[in-house]
């Protein structure tokens, strides 16, 4: 785990991690706001024009990025200087295969390590599929960040906390981002199941829009992932969402942060 | 045949993988799935009751075996190789597709799920999973890029006949390719009673194995048919490539015959330097809806639109089992362009009074190409793989007829 990673989930409260599309409207200024206002984890994601497992917000904000001819360089000039301004907050690119691998896997990771990054996300690469990524990403110290999903029984596990790092994404619906929320029960047994198997932290996203939605899985969870609901701001304020992203990221700290408190 | 050890025939290895290409990249959600539906594929090889099934539904229901039909007009007119054509053409819904709906219906069926999807481009695979699903009474849902809803108008009310939920399509582009998008997503929140019928040879493994296997009973027939009228083999076999189902169904059990040249043709579009769904000759590997293949990208690795004029071949991908072929030279991909397979389209339609797929007719214009290179001792096999009653409209406009 890398240090940033280690501070972050040191911390005696869970985090919010917060997830923007680079290159969807002012990304600069919607990463400030999003620090600003008490994100603990960014992940920053890679435009693909063909994002499978998204719903229609983060697909359009996807295709609102390629329109505007955002690069892969783009991103990355994104997430370096993401790096200077912000020496401490852990940085996670989210994405698709074709992207992350199309000039090999050593390219990227080397990449990913020269910005500052902590740790990549890739959502078409199970673990079968490891030596696609997995290994340049290792040898480059950048975390390789797993998926957990409801259908991922006892069996599979270990294979896909093999090789894990940084934190493990619970994904609480058979689904894509953005839809039908979980039952809080199946999040509270999912994460006691999970952390029972790991040490990595775990942190549970898919479906929380809401400061009432995300409290109480952050009473179980080290960390709660948001992404549509922050997308859907920036889909209506476009290039001026940052205040707006701001404010809707303290309300979801400050319902992160105090979870544990209110139930201790 | 394939307990060879240099058959080529062996693919994929157990991990899906056909040399580099293929394998399993999809999202965790669906990955358990996956390997349960590669376990019952399985199971379902080793039972002969499952064969015993599937081939009475071919026989009796898709009216095989389809012909092996020697042209001997359009033989005369080319003055070479003697041409054959597998006549796919002639199947229940009009198009080989059907082979592979009715293996993955009763794969379904054994699996105990209770509902279909399927994604379709110009509407030949929705319409076939559509006839299956009505013939064994499950709901079905059909996912179609809303661009290809527009211009396939004859399919969609098909569809809606047999008892499909169509769903028009309307992220990205429209088209095929979002249409697959579309059905993963709908599959991802599905996955405890719904089987998603693909209709080519790609997708994740144990995908382009098992449709592979279904289709593959184009190759045997044809096989048997070509002993039997002309006592050999044939010298050369050729066949379109989309994602490459019905190709790889005739080529697949002629791959260890090293006599048998086999090409592949690949829609050329406009041209090779201007819009076209040459994936092979115009791409470069990458991984796009499961499976690492040849793609057509940008240098980020971003997908690019495919044009071509027969719906069916619009898909800027491959099966990866013909990107292995590609790679080690067992096939060669020839790419047609869309005036040339407007003009064979006509041309069959005179001279043997077939009306072929637009799909099928990128084939012809290939063996039109070939077949005056070769001697008249020559055999030539080519996949006409569906009629083109569909493409009268397209062609009818691009001819500058109006209806």
């Amino acid at each position: 785990m890398t240090d940033r990673f280690a501070a972050t989930f040191a911390k005696p409260r869970p985090a919010l991690v917060a997830f923007i599309t680079g290159g969807d409207g002012n990304t600069a200024a919607n990463l400030d706001a999003l620090v600003a206002g008490g994100a603990d984890v960014i992940e920053l994601g890679m435009p693909f024009t063909d994002p499978m497992a998204d719903g229609p917000a983060i697909q359009a904000a996807n295709l609102r990025s390629l329109a505007k001819g955002t690069t892969t360089a783009d991103l990355f000039a994104i997430a370096a200087a993401f790096r200077r301004r912000h020496p401490d907050t852990p940085l996670v690119l989210m994405g698709y295969a074709n992207p992350m691998t199309i000039r090999g896997p050593e390219w990227f990771a080397a990449e990913c390590a020269k910005a500052g990054v902590d740790g990549v996300i890739c959502v078409d690469i199970p673990s079968e599929e490891d030596a696609e990524l997995g290994p340049a990403l290792r040898a480059a110290g950048v975390d390789l960040i797993r998926l957990a999903t409801p259908t991922t029984d006892a069996a599979r596990l270990p294979d896909v906390l093999n090789g894990a790092g940084g934190f493990l994404y619970y994904v609480s619906v058979a689904g894509i981002t953005g839809q039908q929320q979980a039952a809080q029960a199946s999040i509270d047994e999912a994460v006691a199941r999970l952390k029972a198997a790991t040490d990595l932290p775990v942190a549970v996203g898919f479906g929380v829009r809401t400061p009432e939605q995300a409290s109480p899985i952050a009473k179980v969870a080290d960390g709660v992932v948001v992404g549509s609901a922050f997308i859907d701001i920036i889909a209506q304020h476009g290039d001026a969402a940052a205040p707006y992203v701001e404010t809707f990221t303290r309300s979801l700290a400050d319902a992160i942060h105090g979870a544990k408190e209110i139930a201790a | 045949m394939t307990d060879l050890p240099n058959s080529l025939r062996t693919g994929p290895d157990a991990r899906g993988h056909f040399g580099q290409f293929g394998g399993r990249y999809v999202a965790e959600t669906l990955m358990p799935l996956i390997l349960d539906l590669e376990r019952h594929y399985r199971a379902a090889q080793a039972d002969p009751a499952f064969k015993a099934e599937f081939d009475y539904l071919l026989e009796h229901y898709v009216g095989r075996p389809s012909p092996l039909w020697f042209a001997e007009r359009l033989t005369e007119h080319l003055s070479g190789a003697k041409i054959y054509l597998k006549r796919e053409d002639l199947n229940h819904t009009g198009a080989h597709k059907i082979n592979n709906c009715i293996g993955q219906i009763l794969l379904a069926k054994r699996m105990g799920k209770t509902k279909i999807i399927a994604e379709t481009g110009a509407g030949q695979h929705g319409v076939a999973t559509a006839t299956v699903a009505a013939l064994f009474g499950l709901p079905c849902t059909i996912f179609m890029g809303a661009v290809d809803v527009a211009r396939q108008q004859p399919n969609v009310f098909r569809m809606k006949l047999l008892g499909a939920e169509v769903v028009a399509v309307e992220s990205g582009a429209k088209t095929l390719k979002d249409a697959m998008n579309e059905a993963l997503r709908h599959w991802v929140a599905n996955v405890h009673d719904t089987f998603y019928i693909i209709g080519t040879v790609a997708g994740p493994h144990p995908y382009p194995e098992l449709v592979r296997d279904f289709q593959s009973v184009i190759g045997d027939e044809a096989r048997e048919q070509i002993l039997e009228a002309e006592g050999r083999l044939p010298d050369m076999l050729i066949a379109p490539v989309g994602g490459g189902s019905n190709a790889i169904g005739l080529f697949h059990p002629f791959l260890d015959d090293a006599d048998v040249e086999i090409v592949g043709v690949e829609a050329a579009g406009e041209g090779l330097d201007k819009k076209h769904a040459a994936s092979l000759a115009g791409g470069r590997p990458g991984i796009l809806h499961g499976n690492k293949t040849y793609l057509l990208q940008d240098e980020d690795g971003q997908i690019t639109e495919a044009h071509s004029i027969s719906a069916g071949l619009d898909y800027p991908g491959i099966g990866p089992e013909h990107s292995w072929l590609h790679e080690i030279g067992r096939v060669r991909y020839e790419p047609v362009t869309d005036a040339e397979a407007l003009a064979s389209f006509q041309k069959l339609t005179r001279l043997e009074g077939i009306i072929p797929a637009l799909e099928s007719a990128h084939a012809i214009a290939a063996a039109e190409r070939i077949a005056p290179t070769l001697g008249k001792d020559k055999i030539i096999i080519v996949n006409c793989s569906g009629r083109g009653d569909k493409d009268i409209f397209t062609v009818a406009d691009a001819l500058g007829v109006e209806l």
